[in-house]
């Protein structure tokens, strides 16, 4: 055992080559745990209402990014925010899990309708929707497997719509001040 | 953290940045800069949401409306009444006959043979699930909807 042997060793551990995109990634889904912690933090009269303002950062990414990249985000967002609030495989994040995947599934279908009529406030307000629709039917088939989970629906919907409009009027905002990069040249005569 | 708390009670300098904020914008320039983040199409996705937040109420809410109203004698069923249109129904018992007042959307037991009247006194019922048992007589009247929400209702 000579030091520069020690030294060969250590110079053997396994280096993952990253990427711009892969530190853009982690960047964005460190902004939407920040934002789902401060979510977990605000206290809501029904369980299961929330804001969802880490949605904000999904579709800033999905705007900017594309799909892919707003799928790692979600992805990770939903997994290191479990974990942070101690949540990771309670029902509370397989409620968020199935809730994002919906979301997302719904977004990559809006995604494509024409941008000149729907904006970022039609893509959040539908993927809150699907995102309400995805948890309560998990919430129907496996956690509470009575019809009666259907009877707060309405308040769930009505929630979906109210937070759905505000995070997407906050992402439309970020979004219309473009990025200095792109404010040069992808809009030179947009006033 | 510090930063920014002077700009608010505006003791501080405008921001260099800024030359066009002369003051503080009316509520009318905010709302009109929060509007043209909507483009029509989500007008539209806006209105279809809240006609499905509308429609989601009764849907979830009603458990069917009460349809029909279900009379039993001796524990078999009588009659199932739809609660469309005005009439009223006699049902033999033990005691004598109980009558039954049927009204669209709600039905009662008018009359009974019983001592107590616990039945007649609960007057009109309209929601799927209720029923006024007339024990000595051995007639009750159920309301059913479409899907019953309760096993039964009780006061």
């Amino acid at each position: 055992m000579t030091p520069s042997a020690t030294d060969a060793d250590c110079r053997r551990v396994l280096r993952i080559p990253l990427s711009a995109e892969d530190h853009r990634i982690a960047r964005l889904a460190a902004a939407a745990i920040g934002l789902s912690l401060i979510d977990a933090a605000i206290p809501t009269p029904l369980p299961g209402v929330k804001p969802g303002l880490a949605n904000i950062v999904t579709l800033i990414v999905l705007a900017r990014c594309g799909w892919r990249a707003a799928a790692w985000v979600t992805g990770l967002r939903v997994l290191a925010g479990s974990l942070l609030l101690g949540q990771f495989l309670a029902p509370g994040f397989f409620l968020s899990a199935t809730g994002a995947l919906f979301s997302l599934l719904a977004l990559g279908a809006a995604r494509h309708l024409p941008g000149r009529w729907f904006g970022p406030v039609s893509l959040s307000v539908i993927a809150a929707f699907a995102h309400m629709a995805g948890q309560i039917l998990l919430a129907r088939a496996w956690l509470i497997p009575h019809d009666g989970v259907f009877l707060l629906a309405p308040l769930f919907a009505c929630a979906a719509l109210f937070f759905g409009t505000v995070n997407g009027l906050v992402a439309a905002r970020f979004l219309s001040t473009p990025l200095a990069a792109e404010a040069a040249a992808a809009e030179p005569a947009h006033v | 953290m510090a930063c920014g708390c002077c700009c608010v009670t505006g003791s501080c300098p405008m921001p260099p940045s800024e030359p066009a904020a002369t003051a503080a914008p009316s509520l009318g320039q905010r709302w009109q800069e929060w509007r043209h983040l909507l483009r029509p199409g989500d007008w539209l996705t806006l209105g279809l949401g809240a006609v499905l937040c509308a429609g989601l109420f009764p849907l979830a809410w009603q458990g069917g409306a009460a349809e029909k109203a279900v009379v039993r004698s001796g524990g078999q069923v009588f009659a199932e009444v739809d609660l469309k249109q005005r009439r009223t129904l006699e049902v033999p018992g033990p005691l004598g006959r109980t009558v039954i007042a049927v009204e669209p959307g709600r039905a009662r037991v008018a009359a009974d043979p019983g001592p107590r009247q616990y039945c007649v006194r609960q007057g009109w019922l309209a929601r799927p699930g209720e029923i006024a048992i007339c024990a000595p007589n051995h007639v009750s009247l159920q309301i059913a909807g479409r899907t019953s929400a309760y096993d039964s209702l009780s006061y």
